[in-house]
């Protein structure tokens, strides 16, 4: 195993230009689970991202939250302001893992991983975060919502670290996060519904769903039919937008039908009460 | 009493084999590992071992390499110790190999390929096999075995309603906390060579008769220890003599020690599970629910070889009828040959399934004849001096009617109920419901299996007037040695300082049976007991039985007497009078004694996501004298932790006949977050023939928490769910 350990971040960037298909880590709780059968990866490249002070911790501006390549679940979870305009955040958080993954597990290792049971990326998603990029030639900020190209790819180059993620702070008026696991606690997703609404604007729906595609997925004809007001007497009424969107599969965890079923019914009984369109069953 | 080894492994200090530094006999030890059958069925045409290793520096152990027969001793000696050329099931072992370099060792490992020339496997139990898929005779029956009682024509002629039903359990994995692990040393003896192996194991003596099977070799040249073993359930009973074969070999042509630790993942693909099960059940009923006959067919799925399944078998279909009594039953049981990994022991050890069927059907039966669930159970409940299904005659004074009664009353039963229902008219999309299950278990082995164990249990004198208990019986987290010291320091009337359990090792122990079938406390303590009184006969002057400081003087005396010696009190089972049983013919008394159960459970079931969380729930047993009242409460709640499990989310799931989710991030066992409090309620009832008065309480609490919960589900939604694990993807398409 050969791990690279920069000390500063414009290190780091030579040494992925440097050593091409290097991978990055940080809190590494993806890298290790199993560690001991994957023989093949003991072989490759690693870049130590824990000595980049600079990438650490959380940071507020006038217009958003700023959290670092190496802020950690654990990071958003003592953070009271967060709690406060981004609930969604340290709901998620409190759902990754165990204390022991919260802890060392970062929210940027979260995106980079690019599991579509992810449960940091969909809430970072549904507040419209986006992502900024450096290498040896500069920086550029994607946003979250194109950041995927495909299962486990994105549009990251492989001399790209992800740096930080910028969440705009704009007011919503009703946020919230599902989460269907197996079990109550250290699950795996197998549904997951992010759902947060601007307290003004035509587009004020977002609707982001995990475990039912190759990637992590912004749900737009499920947001264009919400944004119109299209009255919902079922969550059947919901199938055939979501069919549109998403495209769950029979795994391991559960099944397409299952999902399909599930997301439906939890986005109609997630809007009772706080969408005029809704009606009660 | 506090647990004996509580405070070490509370704090992490306890080391399980994995965990100990390689000194001593494991000095320079060769990691083991196993190559596995890709697939469930077919002639081994090649084995290929993978270019970029130097194969002369490892060790590898094929079967030309086994010194005896290549079987593994047990019931039926069918299982190979490594595949001979053919294989019957996906991971089955087909070479072993050994190196000092464990990555080294993986990478190894992984580079050999097996070719297999596959044949049909049979993978469903529950379909008539292929002419393609035989095996075995002319039907792929591992075991049959009937039960036979008064003439269930007669009951159903009498009819006023038949009520049939069709249920089905799944495999369970016992994620044991500790992996199987062995190490294996060779030493000198006066008569040759020594093999020594020592790991984690629940049944020693198990291990020893492979070990001098397929080794060729007589006791005083195998010796078999336990090291501390991190839980078992049943996991470690037959498998622990596979693993020690193949630790034995390596250390036999390495001569060199040698270790297998599993991985998690290997640990739950290569060893045995719960056998899945398919009980069918046609019941003629009167107008108040009273059984006229019991039609009950037993389907065991038994895996690949015979191991222990036609014990499962027997104790399913003893417990199958259920704690109740009916003059005409026909009980018909089949343990059935599959492609996939042995199915072997597992707490409960076939009634889970059985009583899983039965509780459900009394439910249905209730809900065919419109009557209370309880009302059914209520009238057909065993009373003393009525007879089960083999005809044996109930006795020892457990009123049961008060024990359903009393249980109903601790859950708060009528008022959940009644809460649920009102809950239920107005939640959205969450609703609630209360199930019961009464349930019995018999402890200790089978019919006559006591008598032809024929256990024995030392209890050593020490030249400070010391005890130490010497037994077979392991301490695998269940807390043997805490209460062992507590019965031996009670019939002793000793301080628990001065009595000491010593480590099983079949040099030093003798045979006290295997470490199953909740038999320790009850069976082994007496001997325990026994023991102890003919140590202080031995002792003692005129017959007169010493106790406490008279006997631990005594003792000393009788060292400095004879300076050199061993002082032991030895005592071999004797069966209660009274206790017979043809087992030919399955009638009499299958077990001395019955332990006795009642659960209610209360379940919330979410409409959006068809998921069950239990709310409450409330275990009350009869299990005789409670010795431990912290273990044995601890007994039952991880006992109903683990049947929550089984109920609900624990689901092996299959690809091409072997486990497809080997993995505990998708075999999903509850956390803390997903049970509730587990209330649990002693009714004491002494029973005479156990140690301390104790009957078994190891697996009754596995018994009855999936029907308790399932009949929650059926009361909450209107389902009517009969197959378990009852996940949210198979609840679903019931609530439609």
């Amino acid at each position: 195993m050969n791990v690279l350990m920069p000390t500063s971040l414009a290190e780091a960037c030579t040494l992925c230009a440097k050593h091409p298909g290097v991978i990055p880590m940080a809190g590494a709780t993806d890298l290790l689970v199993h560690w001991p059968l994957r023989q093949a990866e003991h072989d490759k490249s690693y870049l130590d991202l824990s000595k980049l002070s600079e990438l650490r911790g959380v940071r507020w501006t006038a217009d958003s939250l700023t959290l670092g390549a190496l802020a950690t679940y654990w990071d958003v979870l003592q953070d009271a302001r967060i709690a406060s305009v981004f609930p969604l955040l340290p709901d998620a958080a409190r759902q990754v893992g165990a204390i022991q993954i919260q802890s060392r597990g970062t929210w940027a290792g979260n995106i980079a991983n690019g599991s579509p049971a992810a449960d940091g990326v969909p809430v970072l998603m549904a507040y419209d975060a986006s992502v900024t990029l450096a290498s040896a030639h500069g920086t550029r900020t994607v946003p979250l919502r194109s950041y995927y190209t495909g299962y486990r790819a994105s549009v990251r180059k492989p001399d790209e670290l992800i740096v930080s993620i910028e969440i705009p702070l704009v007011a919503c008026d009703f946020a919230v996060f599902h989460k269907v696991g197996a079990r109550k606690a250290q699950a795996i997703t197998k549904v997951g519904l992010v759902i947060t609404r601007l307290a003004s604007g035509s587009q004020r729906w977002r609707v982001v769903a995990s475990s039912v595609a190759a990637t992590i997925k912004r749900c737009p004809t499920v947001e264009a039919l919400l944004n119109t007001g299209t009255p919902l007497k079922a969550p059947a009424d919901l199938s055939a937008a979501f069919a549109a969107d998403v495209a769950p599969i029979d795994d391991i965890r559960s099944t397409a039908d299952y999902r399909r079923t599930v997301l439906a019914r939890l986005l109609f009984h997630s809007l009772q009460g706080v969408y005029d369109g809704a009606a009660a069953p | 009493m506090q647990r004996l080894e509580g405070l070490s492994k509370l704090t992490g200090a306890e080391r399980y084999l994995d965990d100990e530094p390689l000194e001593g006999p494991l000095k320079g030890c060769l990691w083991g590992m196993t190559v596995r059958s890709p697939v469930s069925r077919g002639k081994i045409t090649r084995i290929t071992y993978g270019a970029g290793f130097d194969w002369s520096q490892f060790v590898v152990v094929e079967p030309s390499d086994i010194p005896g027969p290549n079987e593994t001793y047990l019931i039926e000696n069918d299982q190979p110790v490594l595949a001979p050329g053919y294989v019957r099931h996906m991971h089955e072992a087909v070479v072993l190999i050994a190196h000092q370099d464990r990555n080294l060792l993986r990478r190894a490992v992984a580079s050999v390929r097996v070719d297999v020339a596959p044949e049909p496997p049979a993978l469903d139990f529950r379909l008539t096999p292929r002419p393609d898929q035989i095996q075995r005779g002319s039907d792929n029956l591992l075991k049959k075995l009937q039960i036979r009682k008064g003439n269930i024509e007669r009951g159903f002629a009498q009819a006023h309603k038949i009520v049939e039903g069709e249920y089905e359990t799944g495999a369970q994995e016992h994620v044991y906390i500790e992996p199987n692990a062995m190490s294996a040393w060779i030493e000198d003896g006066p008569t040759g060579d020594v093999v020594v192996v020592r790991g984690s194991m629940q049944c020693p003596y198990y291990v020893l008769n492979a070990l001098k099977h397929a080794l060729k070799r007589d006791e005083s040249r195998v010796r078999v220890i336990q090291s501390p073993t991190g839980g078992g359930f049943g996991g470690k009973e037959d498998y622990p003599s596979t693993i020690a074969l193949h630790c034995a070999l390596l250390t036999l042509k390495a001569r060199r020690p040698v270790k297998i630790v599993y991985d998690r993942s290997e640990d739950m693909a290569a060893t045995t599970k719960r056998h899945p099960s398919l009980v069918r059940h046609r019941t003629a009923v009167d107008q108040n629910g009273k059984m006229l006959a019991q039609h009950i067919e037993v389907i065991l799925d038994g895996g690949a070889y015979v191991t222990l399944s036609p014990v499962v078998l027997s104790r399913g279909i003893i417990h199958a009828a259920g704690p109740y009594t009916c003059e005409n039953v026909l009980i018909e049981g089949k343990a059935v040959l599959t492609n996939s990994v042995p199915y072997g022991a597992f707490r409960g050890f076939g009634a889970p399934q059985t009583i899983f069927a039965v509780e459900r059907h009394m439910d249905r039966i209730a809900a065919a004849l419109n009557l209370d669930p309880l009302q059914v159970r209520r009238v057909n409940l065993l009373k003393d001096g009525d007879t089960t299904s083999t005809q044996q005659v109930i006795k020892g004074g457990t009123d049961r009617h008060a024990l359903l009664d009393q249980t109903l009353h601790i859950a708060n039963y009528d008022a959940h109920k009644r809460e649920a229902e009102k809950f239920n008219r107005t939640h959205p999309y969450l609703r609630r419901g209360v199930g019961v299950a009464t349930v019995l278990h018999g402890a200790g082995f089978t019919g006559n299996g006591e008598v032809y164990l024929n256990s024995k249990v030392d209890v050593a004198g020490r030249p400070d007037g010391s005890l130490e208990v010497l037994a077979a019986s392991t301490e695998m987290g269940q807390g043997t040695n805490t209460v062992f010291t507590k019965i031996a320091a009670d019939a002793a009337g000793y301080d628990i300082a001065d009595v000491f359990v010593g480590t099983p090792d079949t040099f030093r122990v003798p045979n006290s049976g295997p470490t199953v079938a909740s038999r320790t406390v009850m069976v082994v303590g007496k001997l325990v007991e026994r023991a102890i009184d003919e140590l202080a006969r031995q002792v003692g002057q005129n017959g007169s039985p010493l106790r406490g400081p008279a006997l631990k003087s005594a003792i000393q005396a009788w060292h400095r007497a004879n300076p050199e010696s061993e002082l032991k009190g030895r005592a071999t089972y004797q069966p209660p009078p009274d206790v017979k049983f043809d087992d030919k013919n399955y009638i009499g008394d299958a077990y001395a004694t019955f332990a006795w159960g009642v659960c209610v459970a209360a379940v919330e079931v979410d409409l959006r996501t068809a998921a069950v969380r239990v709310l409450d729930f409330v275990a009350a047993q009869d299990i005789g004298k409670v010795i431990n009242p912290v273990l044995a409460t601890g007994q039952v709640q991880g006992g109903v932790v683990q049947a929550i499990g089984w109920a609900l989310t624990e689901e092996m799931k299959f690809k091409d006949g072997g486990m497809h989710n080997n993995t505990l991030t998708n075999y999903i066992i509850p956390t803390s977050d997903d049970v509730p409090s587990i209330r649990v309620h002693f009714h004491e009832n002494p029973y005479p023939h156990g140690g301390g008065g104790a009957k078994g309480v190891g697996e009754l609490p596995m018994d009855g928490p999936a029907p308790a919960i399932l009949n929650a589900v059926a009361h909450a939604t209107g389902a009517d769910p009969r197959a378990i694990p009852l996940t949210p993807e198979r609840l679903l398409p019931l609530l439609r």
